[in-house]
């Protein structure tokens, strides 16, 4: 299979080893992976401050980055949904279809292709576990606690395959770190508060790796974490399942 | 357009209080939760009730006239008010024609809509608020916070102050138990001189022409029992087509609301006594407007359980209140842009669309969605003009991979070799709270492009 990794402008420019680890991981797994040299971004940021049609041109970008893909795999839940719920406002071609549906994020991926294949690693430490909102509410990967039924975690299906982890739950699972994108600097006050309960909640359970699927969500809680001096670690789940050097 | 971005930092200022308010309203969620899980049906309800409600309104015109015809041949007299005004017009006549001074009035949103209490108010009549939470923000003069829980602004400390001057009760004694026995004492004054009772409806039922309130405090049937005439303010998107139909809803009301099976009070108002006199005022104020905005018609559904709120993360921390409209919280902030766009133009962005409103919505609103819609609308009536600019400058940069590239080399070297005086200071927002990322020596494609395989 022909996968095609898109690896969003701030995981880019920010955390390369992420994109690092991701690619790595999917090689292992034995994908034919390209990670298009011309690839920027989603449109998200443009698209969720109200600017949809400002987003055109960088849909319309990334479609003809990965269109020639079987499948295009990302490090990120809150791009994917954005490319597979919001790309409408584009002709809906041939391509743009078949983007739209053959988008995945890591995680959804994994579980669709690769859990059982993945490569045995080894980790000890406590974790905590963060899924994405948009993965979780706007993927399905897992099952918020709002529903009816038993809450699930995609994240610990996923870890319950390393060895050495030790789980501990947060109070509050699946309540949103307040990244939100351009509400990280819109809603500063709020946005903040959020990342700060968040990081309360992982500082009772003892935990000493918040675990996501998103980076977006972890670079804000990092950047509050480290304002308090905190040590605890943040790391995306790629990168567990496929250590590699941190930044490069 | 920062309003609510600048209310919520005022109200975030007491931490205590932030802290306390999103626990108390975390509590409730957390009590739906558990009742939820004692429907296995749960998910299928939603469904039912989200049907139901979007075939009323897609026959809506046929259904009132049912409801209409109904009620008058229970005795009741239906008025039509296109607006908040009309309706304050016509409840002026109803209380003129009877000579009422005194009026007791349980609790209703719409009223609060049309801005019933200061307009009589201004007319010298006493209007008083018999729910518990509604009196104590009357007393206090503000509007509610929260469309159920109208005072979980404010702390029990808080009230026995008030209640201390307002009703003389005793210095210092801040015990639930006592306070409300103190607004129990003074309520029943109200209930006993009153000349007209006026509530809210939760549903109206078109194949009976009865109108059905909850309340857990039974002041609605206290009202409507001892008043010789009782008003019922009505919003046309509240009718159900048949009495059996509220199966389902008073089902999903109060699980969906408090975590309470049932309100304690689920009363069917159809019929008048001897001698009294019955009305129901049907109320449109933009709702017909908004029944023809396909894309924002399903926020007609809304059974007003504020559930939505009490799960969103940012109401818990913001407060009711920083959302300046009658209606706050996410259902609020894309009920607010239909009536006025440039007013309540921040209101859709006072989210993550992290999406769990429209996971506990009973009636299955789209809330996210829609609340992405009104962004894209509230960007195309030009109120965001300050960002276009911007906005125009990503897009170009993002669909060139090459001034990508170059922009995000000069952005990750300055961020390495500036001063830090340069990085956080007061016009970087985001180094209020939070330290940037470290940025790395090489993006990922700069590794990639030595290392691909």
């Amino acid at each position: 299979m022909r996968v095609g990794l898109f690896i969003p402008c701030y995981i880019d420019q920010f955390y390369p080893e992420v994109g690092i680890a991701t690619y790595e991981l999917l090689i292992k797994l034995g994908y034919d992976v390209t990670a298009p040299m011309s690839a920027t971004c989603c449109g998200q940021p443009m698209a969720n401050s109200g600017f949809e049609g400002e987003a055109k041109k960088v849909y319309h970008h990334f479609v003809d980055d990965f269109a020639e893909f079987d499948a295009i795999v990302m490090p990120s839940g809150s791009c994917t949904m954005h490319v597979k719920e919001h790309y409408t406002n584009i002709n809906q071609t041939k391509d743009v279809r078949h983007v739209r549906t053959n988008t995945y994020d890591l995680v959804e991926f994994l579980i669709k292709h690769g859990v059982k294949k993945l490569p045995k690693v080894e980790l000890k430490a406590k974790v905590a576990l963060h899924t994405g909102c948009h993965s979780l509410r706007g993927l399905g990967i897992g099952h918020p606690s709002e529903l009816y039924g038993q809450p699930t975690s995609a994240l610990r299906q996923i870890l319950n395959h390393v060895k050495g982890l030790e789980f501990v739950d947060l109070d509050r699972p699946d309540e949103c770190c307040g990244f939100g994108g351009t509400f990280a600097v819109t809603q500063e006050a709020i946005s903040v508060k959020m990342g700060q309960d968040k990081v309360e909640d992982v500082k009772r359970t003892g935990a000493e790796i918040l675990v996501s699927n998103d980076m977006s969500c972890l670079m804000h809680i990092e950047g509050i974490l480290r304002k308090q001096g905190e040590k605890i670690k943040i790391m995306h789940i790629a990168q567990i399942l496929s250590p590699v050097a941190e930044h490069p | 357009m920062t309003n609510h971005p600048k209310n919520a930092e005022e109200f975030i200022k007491d931490t205590d209080r932030v802290d306390w308010h999103d626990a108390a309203l975390w509590h409730v969620r957390q009590k739906r939760d558990i009742a939820v899980d004692t429907v296995p049906e749960w998910e299928e309800l939603r469904n039912i009730a989200a049907q139901i409600k979007a075939h009323t309104l897609a026959n809506l015109r046929s259904y009132l006239l049912d409801f209409e015809q109904n009620a008058m041949a229970n005795g009741v007299e239906v008025h039509w008010a296109k607006d908040a005004e009309a309706h304050n017009q016509i409840v002026l006549e109803i209380l003129q024609r009877n000579n009422v001074k005194k009026i007791v009035k349980s609790k209703s949103m719409l009223t609060e809509e049309c801005g019933l209490n200061p307009f009589l108010e201004g007319r010298d009549f006493e209007i008083t608020d018999t729910d518990l939470g509604e009196r104590i923000i009357q007393m206090r003069q503000e509007p509610p916070s929260h469309i159920v829980l109208p005072a979980i602004h404010i702390k029990k400390e808080e009230v026995g102050d008030l209640f201390r001057k307002e009703l003389g009760a005793e210095p210092g004694n801040n015990d639930p138990a006592y306070l409300t026995n103190q607004a129990r004492i003074h309520l029943r004054e109200k209930f006993l001189q009153c000349d007209a009772a006026i509530t809210g409806v939760n549903f109206g039922v078109a194949d009976t022409g009865e109108v059905v309130v909850c309340t857990n405090e039974g002041n609605a049937d206290l009202g409507v029992h001892l008043a010789p005439i009782t008003i019922h303010s009505m919003g046309i998107e509240k009718l159900v087509p048949r009495q059996k139909d509220l199966a389902v809803f008073i089902r999903l009301l109060a699980r969906s609301a408090t975590g309470q099976p049932i309100t304690i009070y689920t009363s069917h108002h159809k019929k008048t006594a001897k001698g009294a006199e019955k009305h129901i005022v049907l109320v449109d104020n933009g709702r017909s407007k908004r029944l023809a905005m396909e894309k924002y018609r399903s926020s007609l559904q809304c059974i007003r359980c504020g559930a939505c709120m009490n799960t969103c993360p940012i109401y818990r921390r913001s407060g009711g209140h920083s959302y300046h409209f009658t209606i706050p919280g996410p259902i609020g902030s894309i009920l607010a842009p239909a009536t006025d766009l440039k007013a309540y133009s921040d209101l859709p962005f006072a989210s993550t669309l992290c999406g769990s409103c429209g996971d506990v919505c009973p009636v299955k609103i789209d809330i996210p969605n829609q609340l992405y819609l009104w962004r894209q609308e509230i960007a195309e009536a030009g109120a965001l003009e300050g960002k276009r600019k911007s906005m125009k400058a990503a897009s170009k940069l993002l669909a060139s991979p090459r001034s990508y590239r170059n922009f995000g080399w000069l952005m990750r070297l300055g961020l390495r070799f500036m001063p830090n005086f340069l990085i956080i200071n007061r016009y970087n927002v985001w180094t209020k709270g939070r330290d940037l990322p470290k940025p790395p020596k090489q993006s990922f494609k700069d590794w990639y492009k030595k290392n691909q395989r």
